[in-house]
């Protein structure tokens, strides 16, 4: 079973954690000046990369809040986790 | 369903009957073992309490025990606990009390500082599996690691039994206390006691 560090609770199984999508996504602070492309892209494109991605993660059956992490997505190796709000370490993004 | 096939019972009062497994008949027929115990534990008044700083010690004194600041840790003071469960979220457990004094008290020391309380009494039924193999029988549902060092007396967590969300903490080296949501609680207890014959 993957162990995932919740930066409030520490090293916990993966089955107590729901996956919450792409992260450092704000929703536009005045959607209406926005074209309908750039509400499109805010709405539905993500990077996808291949490789480092910075994802939400909720530890839903923990201590029931909202992180950050850096995954592997080849690997699936959570590279780091962090709070909500701080920005995204300095880790080199894959090639893609 | 007919009436008679409802439980009653003290831990299942609150004027909801809950239609299914009885609770309480499980309960009766559960056998103890020198390995591990299962036993139900009486009602008690449950609140939960979310706030900001200001308003933590203040509800922590009105309670008569502080709320523990640190991660997946209870404190006790006589029959009364603080459970952490989040960085802003505590629940309070006081058996054998009703949560109408508590909670009044509650919201008198904590008035004009942003916080929620709210009374979840009759959200959840509490076990209790005490023996040298309590551990054991929680692992055969719960993927933590509860050896002493990882899982110390004194901690407390929410996590998962089988597909079922629980509570759980370690009041003794080898007493665990499980709270479960009512409606899953026929379902927990029977797993634990599938347990507990292989222990
Ligand atoms: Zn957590």
């Amino acid at each position: 079973m993957l162990i995932i560090n919740c930066p409030y609770c520490g090293e916990r199984p993966e089955i107590e954690f729901r996956y919450g999508g792409e992260a450092h996504i704000a929703r536009p602070a005045d959607p209406s000046a926005l074209s309908d492309a750039e509400w499109t892209d805010f709405l539905y494109n993500r990077t996808n990369p291949k490789g480092k991605h910075a994802e939400r993660w909720r530890h839903i059956h923990g201590c029931g809040r909202y992180f950050n992490a850096v995954r592997d997505t080849v690997s699936d190796f959570f590279v780091t986790t962090y709070k909500t709000g701080e920005a995204r370490p300095d880790i080199e993004e894959s090639a893609r | 369903m007919s009436e008679a096939a409802r439980v009653s019972g003290p831990d299942l009062g609150h004027g909801h009957p809950y239609p299914g497994v009885s609770l309480a008949a499980l309960a009766e027929g559960s056998k103890p073992s020198a390995s591990a115990s299962l036993k139900l534990l009486p009602a008690t008044a449950r609140l939960v309490f979310r706030g900001r700083e200001a308003a933590i010690g203040p509800a922590g004194e009105a309670f008569g025990v502080a709320l523990p600041r640190e991660a997946c840790r209870f404190n006790t003071n006589g029959t009364r606990s603080v459970l952490w469960l989040g960085p802003d979220e505590w629940i309070l457990l006081a058996p054998g009390e009703g949560p109408a004094p508590l909670f009044a008290a509650i919201e008198t020391a904590t008035a004009g500082l942003p916080h929620a309380l709210v009374d979840v009494s009759s959200r959840s039924v509490a076990f209790d599996l005490s023996g040298p193999k309590a551990g054991f029988v929680l692992n055969q549902g719960n993927p933590l690691d509860l050896s002493l060092d990882a899982f110390p007396v004194g901690m407390c967590t929410r996590t998962v039994f089988a597909k079922s969300e629980i509570v759980l903490r370690r009041t003794a080296p080898d007493s665990f206390v499980v709270d479960v949501w009512r409606s899953f609680a026929p379902y927990v207890w029977q797993l634990l006691e599938e347990a507990r014959r292989g222990a």
